[in-house]
């Protein structure tokens, strides 16, 4: 990192004051961003470039590539069971996410509300914390406790409330739990962010100046929690919508989610091409979630301007 | 504060130090080794599927040491096999269908029966197999079929003798089943329920067994052919499809287990050795094989994984007392070859393949 | 300010809310001392999970394995991270490139799992330990930059500009100027990222071949069946996992005076 004696290249860069700490820093900038970008380009950009032509290919026995372009994974893909296991997906994902906003709305708000920063500090860290915890032992803890033999089945039947055990494990319902459980930190942390940014004497001086609640709700707190909202979602979303280890210990692999298909095709079945295309298409989603995001900011910034 | 600073960035410079030498001293330069002196065969085997102290014994006996690899599947075998390097293994341990795909392709060497004289000792049955008639290119470890595990005293009044108990099961088994989900396995119930072949590639008959596999998913606990047996000790299952080897580990930790070959046939799988192409260690990998054929071992595996071996003299060895507590141990050579043997399917793979995947997605 | 933060409602659920979030745990705490393999049955306080934890080879090979990758990736993730933070916040005014190095955080791990395993199977470079560290590096660095950077946005460019104007040349500076002062920044972020490492499951289990870091260790042992093994597995990593974050926390702890508003979200 030290030898910037001789930079790679400034053409193209007409620094029009030529002083030496100008230069030096042009120099230097580009010295900064490139090692990482190069990284990046080889190891995130063409392995999934890769992976988008190798959706086109054709899968052989014992997991060759057959280098023969075409559509067949494409149409394979849309068989109406494996939209299925996507739509799926996006349901188990969406619900996941839905149910942390809800819950970690409240949470945020408590948080941030607290007059004393030693308090916020301390409650933040105290959320904070399990997330740092390995997350197959965090998903192991809901077996230990649901299983049939588990720890609540036998709370349950001790106090007399069940004869039978429940069987609360192996459901869509038990890895919906799992994913919230596992990423619930990650939608308290930008709603805390967002509300703790706002100034109260805002809230007052627009109620002071004759705004009803539900109006200061709409154009003034809104407008201002919609990007950690925003971000809370993205960042549960993500996760949720490729988990693999979640529905397969807490769903018993009987409710299969896109990245168990994903594994299934790379790992199991050996057939490459068709698990690319399978990755192309949860890329998709991903991309129309991110235009949507964008949608949503962009709205956002127009009704601050607008009210 | 700034000086315990400095201490810290020095003590994560030595930590990082540190771990550099010890990742170049780590990455282990795999030499070729010569076949003079005692060399280190690279087994890939299933969990829980060779007697723990095989090493030492082979060790002692001839020298030579074993590392061990575990493998989830065969189909992760056949991965791993693949993606490694000519050499990296020696000695691969694969289900007789994907030995026969694995010889097809020519990614086995052959053997060299001279120097296995222990062949001898196997069943003559276990010779003329079609995967690999004479044990050109593989030698039986263990023989087996798949079947039904369950809990006697939990299945009330219902008879277990069918597939049907698993997919259409009466109301005291219902959410208390599991299905093993390797995809030669799990099609098998309904495949053999609606009378097909175990090896069919015909679409609409495969397209029957998918429909009939996801209806019964409703009924289903999960999937499970790892720990299907610890399901039915625990009583989280009460019947489940499982291998007759791995039931008796059930049984084992309680008589109550009970294994059934269904009325409707089940199948024969027979569980092999190969040396993968490129193994530079043929000396010591015949000698394994010789050493897994002596009487003396296939008696000891076979009383430590508590499948059934294909060496006769091993068989009748055995403990009257084990095949007592462990009857499928007791199934004679005739009847496991009465079951449908699994082989390769070549090019219908991917269809029986987009199948099994199907099964899993509905 | 009137009634804010009195809602007693409130205060009952936050309460729920950490009892969701530390019961589970704590229930793998407790039983991790259990002398029974069962988890309704308590026979007593043992230590014999630990004691077969020090004897499983298997386990053991694993975390070492995931000591060497997390060390590795961090020390990558650190050097090209803070170069880039140091980038973004002097000298380009890219938003293009802003939003990019978010990019790498923002793609599912499976995709970039999947992505590697493809990758280095095409140019045939063996999968194992080395393999495993680049991929960790590759959303390693993007983390290690963004904690970077809030350190550096507080600081006081003058000093620097002093140093450069007494004609020191910029990498010196850099190295005696700079780098002291945003070297806490630095290691809270290579805590970070060493925490994470350890963490990492997915992209791990495509890119790692044979060689079995802890959480794929963790993986097929709770594949295998419940062992109360995992539990005592669990305590000791929380633990370890608690001590590296307060440290990284007291380490990124922004100056008094500024409100704390960063903190930086992870993925797994």
């Amino acid at each position: 990192m030290t030898a910037s004696k001789t930079p790679t290249s400034g053409a193209g860069q007409p620094a029009p004051e030529v002083g030496f700490t100008q230069r030096a820093r042009a120099r230097l900038g580009l010295l900064t961003v490139v090692p990482t970008l190069t990284w990046w380009v080889i190891f995130l950009v063409l392995p999934i470039g890769l992976v988008l032509v190798t959706a086109f290919f054709k899968g052989a026995p014992y997991g060759e590539i057959i280098y023969e372009p075409g559509f067949g994974n494409l149409v394979r893909a849309t068989d109406p069971l494996y939209l299925g296991v996507l739509w799926h997906s996006v349901v188990i994902a969406t619900i996941t996410t839905a149910i942390c906003l809800v819950l970690g709305y409240p949470a945020a708000y408590f948080i941030a509300t607290r007059p004393q920063a030693r308090t916020r500090t301390v409650l933040l860290m105290l959320v904070i914390l399990p997330f740092w915890t390995n997350f197959l032992i965090r998903t192991y803890a809901w077996i230990i406790l649901l299983n049939r033999e588990g720890v609540v089945n036998g709370i349950l039947k001790r106090i007399g409330l069940i004869d039978e055990p429940l069987s609360l494990l192996y459901n869509d319902a038990a890895v919906v739990l799992g994913l919230v459980y596992g990423y619930l930190p990650l939608m308290i942390l930008p709603l805390y962010a967002a509300i703790e940014r706002i100034n109260p004497q805002v809230l007052e001086a627009a109620a002071d100046l004759g705004a009803r609640p539900l109006r200061v709700l709409r154009t003034v707190v809104l407008p201002l929690i919609i990007p950690g909202v925003v971000a809370g979602v993205v960042f549960v979303f993500v996760p949720s919508l490729g988990n693999i280890p979640v529905p397969e210990l807490l769903g018993g692999g009987r409710s299969e989610m896109i990245g168990n298909l994903i594994n299934r095709q790379f790992l199991t079945t050996r057939d490459w091409p068709f698990g690319s295309m399978l990755v192309l298409l949860l890329l998709l989603i991903l991309m129309g979630l991110l235009v949507l995001q964008s949608l949503v900011l962009r709205r956002n910034r127009k009704v601050r301007i607008d009210d | 504060m700034n000086r315990n600073i400095r201490k810290l960035a020095v003590a994560t410079v030595i930590m990082l130090a540190l771990a550099i030498v010890a990742a170049c001293g780590g990455s282990d330069s795999a030499a070729p080794e010569q076949e003079t002196g005692p060399v280190t065969l690279h087994v890939l085997t299933f969990n829980d599927y060779i007697p723990e102290d095989l090493a030492a014994e082979f060790k002692k006996k001839t020298g030579n040491d074993l590392e061990i690899s575990y493998i989830t599947s065969n189909e992760d075998g056949i991965a791993k096999i693949t993606a490694a390097a000519p050499g990296t293994y020696d000695i691969v341990f694969l289900t007789s269908p994907f030995t026969q795909g694995l010889i097809a392709a020519g990614k086995v060497e052959p053997l060299d029966a001279s120097k296995i004289p222990n062949l001898a000792n196997l069943y003559p049955e276990a010779s003329e197999v079609a995967y690999d008639p004479g044990n050109a290119h593989s030698i039986p470890y263990s023989w087996g079929t798949t079947g039904i595990c369950y809990r006697e005293d939990l299945v009330g009044d219902t008879v277990i003798d069918s597939w049907a108990d698993l997919l259409t099961p009466d109301e005291a088994l219902k959410g208390k089943i599991t299905m093993l989900d390797e995809d030669r396995w799990l099609l098998e119930p309904a495949l053999k329920l609606l009378g097909f072949s175990l090896n069919t590639t015909d679409p609409a008959e495969l397209q029957q067994a998918v429909d009939l596999s996801i209806a019964a998913k409703a009924t289903l606990l999960g999937y499970d052919a790892e720990t299907f047996y610890s399901k039915l000790v625990s009583g989280e299952a009460v019947a489940v499809q499982g291998w007759d080897g791995w039931c008796n580990y059930g049984t084992a930790e309680d008589p109550r287990i009970k294994f059934v070959i269904p009325k409707e046939g089940s199948d024969l799988f027979v569980d092999t050795l190969v040396i993968p192409k490129g193994s530079t260690r043929m000396e010591a990998t015949h000698q394994f094989m010789n050493f897994i054929l002596e009487t003396q071992n296939g008696q000891w595996v076979a009383e430590n994984i508590l499948y059934k071996v294909p060496n006769k003299g091993a068989m009748d060895a055995l403990d009257p007392a084990l095949l007592e507590q462990f009857p499928n141990m007791a199934i004679p050579p005739n009847l496991l070859l009465q079951q449908e043997a699994l082989e390769d399917l070549g090019e219908g793979h991917a269809a029986f393949a987009e199948a099994a995947s199907k099964v899993k997605a509905g | 300010m009137t009634n804010r933060g009195r809602n007693p409602l409130l205060v009952v659920y936050m309460g729920a809310l950490l009892a969701f979030l530390y019961l589970p745990i704590a229930i793998l705490i407790v039983l991790s001392f259990n002398d029974s393999k069962l988890a309704m049955v308590w026979r007593g306080f043992s230590l014999r999970w630990y004691e077969e934890l020090m004897h499983d080879g298997d386990m053991l090979t694993s975390i070492r394995n995931t000591l060497v990758i997390a060390l590795i990736a961090t020390l990558i993730s650190v050097v090209f991270g803070t170069l880039l933070a140091f980038g973004l916040e002097r000298h380009t005014r890219s938003a293009a490139l802003e939003n990019g190095v978010y990019l790498p955080l923002m793609i599912p791990d499976v995709v970039t799992g999947i992505g590697l395993l493809s990758f280095f199977t095409a140019i045939t470079f063996p999968l194992g330990t080395g393999s495993v560290i680049i991929a960790h590096s590759v959303w390693g660095i993007a983390f290690a930059a963004a904690i970077v950077r809030t350190r550096l946005r507080g600081f006081d460019r003058a000093v620097e500009e002093a140093s450069l104007d007494l004609g020191m040349r910029e990498v010196p500076t850099f190295l005696r100027i700079t780098l002291p002062i945003i070297w806490p920044g630095i290691v809270a972020a290579a805590l970070v990222v060493f925490t994470l490492s350890i963490d990492e499951f997915i992209i791990a289990y495509f890119t790692a071949g044979q060689t079995v870091t802890f959480p794929i260790q963790v993986y097929s042992m709770i594949r295998f069946g419940v062992t109360p093994e995992i539990n005592a597995v669990a305590t000791i990593m929380l633990l370890f996992s608690m001590v590296l974050i307060l440290t990284a926390y007291l380490f990124a702890r922004p100056r008094p005076g500024r409100r704390s508003a960063d903190a930086e979200e992870p993925t797994t």
